[in-house]
């Protein structure tokens, strides 16, 4: 299925909006005391998947950038880019599944998850920690810490929220004349 | 005679992903001016209709075109969507859905906008055209300020802003409160005869439309147009009943009275309607000889909540001293307007929300506020209005399992305990299937089902029937009838005063976060006062027990209900 | 929450000036904030904030909500990079004047604080303006002003979308999280890690399917008022440039350019104050 190209772009701003959601007030406790699970990315690689590279790219660039913009603590530019990287890399293989047309079978969820843990381990283990290095000369190894225990943790959710998810839209969209009233 | 504006001829469609099409032999005209409801059950393909008038069809779903369907003369394919724009605008149902500026000024500009329209002549527009629908004076006022007949104006205005030949309304009273589609009703009659656009209706609830005249009513059924006819002849057809639109509530009492109506009697409004004398003196025979059933015996107390109040943390208060007694075994109805109270009354009966002062007692016990959300949702369930809003799991037994499985009860005693409720549902035969594959009525049963599994006392729901046709309304209340019957209590949050009037054994009227009535629900609509504070709309069996020379209105509207449930619908 | 960008309706210079004006500035500020690590100019731009502060009107306790969350990433931000790396400042600055020991590894070195010291008020360089921005900038006006700026005026209306519909997905999520809740799904800390996403994955699922049709509603409504029509369009809430605007830009374009300036003769992004002596 194609996507028209105003639904890309609607696509792309309600996504936005759900990571903001997600990202500010689904808050599930983490085995971290004070930090929260990040739901978003789960949110992120099921949009990616049904709308594309650009598409996810930009609702990780505008969700994330909205989230900083919100807690007013700055925009964290190496982490958004980080971000927008993520639903981009998860987006190249948005042509390979059907989840649109009802198919994400186990072959399409370890495609998938894959490709999300690629996509995270180059988004939090080499971009953010990279871009927090060039940007903000913090040290090295506490960076590429970070990126590592973030990536760990988004690698944790997105597999189980995105798969869920995609398994989940796949049903919404059944195979015409497959059922039939059992008595 | 002039060119006709639209025009479809045998024209059909089929969807790429249906097996048969949805339209068939389409013919139909519709001329400069002309005001045209266009009338059917879900699933007739009155909404593929309206995608084939604007253009959506075939422009953005696809499928398969057959015969000819032109606008001013050009065939619609080659117009393209912008240029269909030109000529027909439409209002959408959903209106949180069409309202896409982050305020109401931004929305009505949006078309304009695209039309890279350059001020001042941009903002000079949108003024005149909010004052055209009268919101000039809400420009600024993002959607979360603004009711649902607010939300409809501004996208009235948001087409209506460049000047277009035909206006499309898809569903228009199906998020309004009963008093603001009467507003909306009388708005759309208002534009046309000021602009001279031709309006196109698509509506099931043929009585409301009705309010104010319309040329012709297209009835359709299964893809087809059965009937394309002049209220008054469509009304004295007999049609509309066996194809699933409700006949107006004054032509069923005729009916049940052995008036025969004729188009002669302009029977298209109870304000047109002409009747003999003879006809008068048969309705108030009726009435005599109908008298009214005793009330149902009022069970005990349930659920009693007393001078409870409850404030938002931005400091508005929704509740200011309510106290509501439901009682054992009856269905209750709590209706108002939307802000009225009613929905978060029961979200602070179902501890959502958290009462500043007063008490709920559960049996006469007061421990009601100690109990978590989960304790209270053991006795008293809350069904969403949207069952998508509730709906989690792919499988309809897992669904309906899910309280049971989170509250850990061993899946031995799950199994059969959701298996008996999927058949006090009717959901048997689809155990099996995924919740997707069932239409909304259905979903609807499974997110009941899913509050049932917990054998519940009280199950409160929030507008059951919204968006559904006579035919759906009429199975899952005469569903919720039976659970009734069986012993539990049952609260409807509404604004649909059919459901009221005929199957609620109570109401309480909702304003202004009060309670400003609590009376069978012939009483309440048939009270002028409380009509018009809680934005209900008088019944027009209460017109016609006026024009029929009937003193007790009351009394009348009370016994067409007890002769409805007692020979219509035992 | 009724707008996400907590944008204060005031009048003042700074609401006066346009969104995209204010949007080019905020942009020269971070880049020059973030492009130097010249301590004397870090120390210049929150004092200039502070000053724009307070022409615009906005009032501590205005703002005061953030302020929490930001003191609190500051302080953790800090402590992170000494646990982490107690010898940076060191690496940074290439001498070491040790101060006093914690023990062990943390040696608390003059280059350290040093570094600790332009970390924060790189903070303060970049934070608060971008608060500023927010209360003073009308979200009406982001859309237009990313489009003045260069971005695609399609993806400059997702962000409109987005700012639009968050107010309605919060809604609908906290209904359907209580709904749920009544059915016993829960995400506290008594459950397991697995049990817990799976909880959220039972209200995150209608949520998310809802949009999804949501989209299709939405986009249909645009198609049918013409949106993507030209290769352009125009905006209820764009402004013209006016002198002010100008001036706004052009100060932020000097900013930057200085920030490049003290780069070349600090010859590296730090000014050593450590070396001069």
């Amino acid at each position: 299925m194609k996507n028209s190209p105003v639904k890309t772009i609607v696509a792309i701003g309600i996504g936005a909006a759900l990571f903001f959601v997600l990202g500010r007030f689904v808050a599930i406790p983490s085995p971290v005391p004070n930090t929260n699970i990040s739901t978003q990315y789960g949110l992120l690689a099921f949009m990616a998947v049904l709308f594309g590279p650009v598409a996810g790219a930009l609702i990780g660039l505008i969700g994330h950038a909205l989230i900083d913009f919100s807690y007013g603590w700055g925009i964290w530019w190496s982490w958004v880019i980080a971000s927008a990287c993520f639903g981009a890399l998860v987006g190249l293989i948005s042509s390979r599944l059907r989840v649109a047309e009802g198919e994400f079978g186990a072959k399409d969820i370890v495609t998938f998850n894959v490709c999300q843990i690629i996509a995270h381990v180059i988004a939090w283990g080499l971009i953010a920690p990279v871009l927090d290095i060039l940007m903000y000369a913090e040290p090295a190894n506490k960076v590429f810490m970070q990126g590592l225990v973030g990536g760990i943790a988004n690698i944790v959710t997105t597999a189980i929220i995105g798969t869920i998810l995609c398994i989940a839209y796949a049903a919404t969209r059944p195979k015409a004349g497959s059922l039939r009233k059992e008595g | 005679m002039s060119e006709p504006l639209l025009e479809f001829q045998n024209f059909g469609f089929q969807y790429k992903a249906q097996q048969e099409p949805t339209l068939e032999n389409i013919n139909l005209k519709v001329n400069k001016g002309e005001k045209i409801l266009i009338a059917g059950p879900s699933g007739c393909g009155k909404s593929t209709l309206a995608h084939c008038i604007n253009g959506l069809i075939p422009f953005s779903f696809t499928g398969t075109m057959t015969g000819s369907m032109r606008i001013k003369g050009t065939e619609s394919k080659e117009l393209g969507l912008f240029g269909i724009a030109k000529t027909v605008g439409t209002v959408l149902q959903d209106s949180d859905g069409q309202f896409i500026g982050l305020t109401a000024a931004e929305d009505i500009a949006f078309a304009l906008e695209n039309d890279c329209v350059p001020d001042p002549e941009l903002h000079e527009r949108v003024q005149a055209t909010a004052a055209l629908v009268d919101m000039d004076g809400h420009l600024s006022h993002a959607p979360a300020d603004l009711s649902g007949g607010q939300k409809q104006r501004i996208a009235l205005a948001g087409i209506m802003v460049n000047q277009v030949d035909v206006l499309l309304f898809d569903e228009p009273l199906a998020n309004l409160d009963p008093a603001a589609g009467k507003t909306a009703i009388d708005l759309i009659d208002q534009l046309q005869k000021k602009t001279g656009a031709a309006v196109i209706i698509i509506e099931h609830r043929l009585e409301d439309v009705l309010y104010r005249s319309v040329d012709r009513i297209v009835l359709m059924g299964e893809g087809k147009i059965l009937a394309d006819l002049p209220p008054a002849e469509l009304l004295c057809a007999g049609l509309l009943a066996e194809n699933g639109i409700r006949d107006p509530l004054y032509l069923t009492a005729l009916r049940y009275a052995g008036v025969r109506v004729t188009p002669d009697m302009r029977p298209e409004s109870i304000r047109t309607l002409t009747l003999s004398p003879e006809d008068k003196a048969k309705v108030r025979d009726w009435m005599r000889d109908n008298p009214e059933k005793a009330a149902k015996q009022p069970g005990e107390p349930l659920l009693e909540a007393e001078h409870v109040r409850f404030a938002y943390a931005n400091g508005h208060e929704a509740l200011k001293d309510v106290s509501v007694t439901v009682r054992e075994g009856e269905l209750l109805a709590i209706v108002g307007t939307n802000g009225a109270g009613k929905s978060t009354f029961s979200k602070v009966v179902c501890g959502f929300e958290t009462l500043s002062s007063g008490t709920i007692r559960f049996k006469g016990t007061a421990d009601w506020q100690s109990l978590s959300i989960k304790e209270r949702a053991d006795r008293v369930g809350y069904v969403m209005q949207n069952p998508n809003q509730m709906i989690s799991q792919t499988l309809i037994f897992d669904e309906v399992a899910l309280g049971l499985r989170a509250r850990g009860v061993p899946e031995e005693e799950i199994r059969p305990r959701v298996e008996d409720t999927l058949k006090v549902c009717g959901l048997w035969p689809f155990r099996s299937w995924p919740v997707s594959a069932l239409s909304y009525g259905q979903k609807k049963r499974v997110t009941i089902a899913s509050i049932l599994v917990m054998r519940p006392q009280v199950i409160i729901l929030d507008e059951p029937t919204a968006g559904q046709d006579y035919r759906h309304y009429t199975d899952i209340m005469e569903f919720l009838r039976e659970l009734g019957r069986s012993g539990i209590t049952i609260v409807m949050i509404t604004h649909d005063m059919h459901l009221m009037l005929e199957y609620a054994d109570r109401a309480v009227v909702f304003s202004g976060g009060k309670v400003i009535r609590t009376d069978t629900s012939a009483g309440v609509l048939t009270d002028p006062d409380v009509i018009r504070r809680a934005s209900l709309k008088e019944t027009s069996l209460y017109d016609l027990a006026k024009l029929c020379g009937i003193e007790d209105a009351k009394s009348f509207v009370q016994r067409f209900i007890d002769y409805e449930r007692e020979v219509e619908r035992p | 929450m009724r707008n996400v960008f907590n944008y204060i309706d005031r009048k003042s210079p700074i609401h006066e000036l346009t969104g995209a004006a204010k949007l080019v500035c905020l942009l020269l500020w971070s880049f020059a904030a973030m492009a130097t690590y010249d301590t004397r100019f870090l120390l210049v731009l929150p004092v200039i904030s502070l000053a724009l502060f307070f022409a615009s009107g906005i009032r501590l306790r205005d703002v005061s909500f953030v302020l929490g969350f930001t003191v609190v990433f500051m302080v953790l931000n800090n402590v992170l990079v000494f646990v982490f790396a107690p010898q940076h400042g060191v690496s940074l600055y290439g001498t070491k004047h040790v101060l006093f020991s914690l023990g062990g590894y943390f040696v608390v070195t003059a280059e350290q604080l040093f570094y600790h010291l332009n970390l924060v008020l790189k903070y303060l360089s970049t934070i608060p303006i971008v608060l500023l921005f927010v209360c003073t900038t009308n979200p009406s006006e982001f859309a237009a002003s990313l489009n003045r700026i260069g971005v695609k005026y399609t993806v400059a209306y997702a962000v409109s979308l987005a700012l639009r519909y968050i107010p309605d997905i919060q809604r609908e999520y906290h209904e359907i999280s209580q709904a749920q809740q009544a059915r016993g799904i829960e995400m506290s800390k008594k459950q397991t890690l697995v049990k817990r996403l799976k909880s959220a994955a039972a209200i995150l699922i209608p949520l998310i399917m809802s949009s999804m049709d949501r989209i299709e509603v939405i986009s249909n409504a645009m198609e049918l008022r013409g949106f993507g029509k030209n290769k352009k369009r125009t905006w209820y809430m764009g402004r013209p440039f006016k002198a002010a605007d100008i001036a706004a830009m052009a100060f932020g374009a000097a900013l930057a350019v200085t920030a490049l300036v003290l780069n070349r003769v600090n010859g590296g992004r730090f000014w050593n104050p450590f070396l001069a002596g």
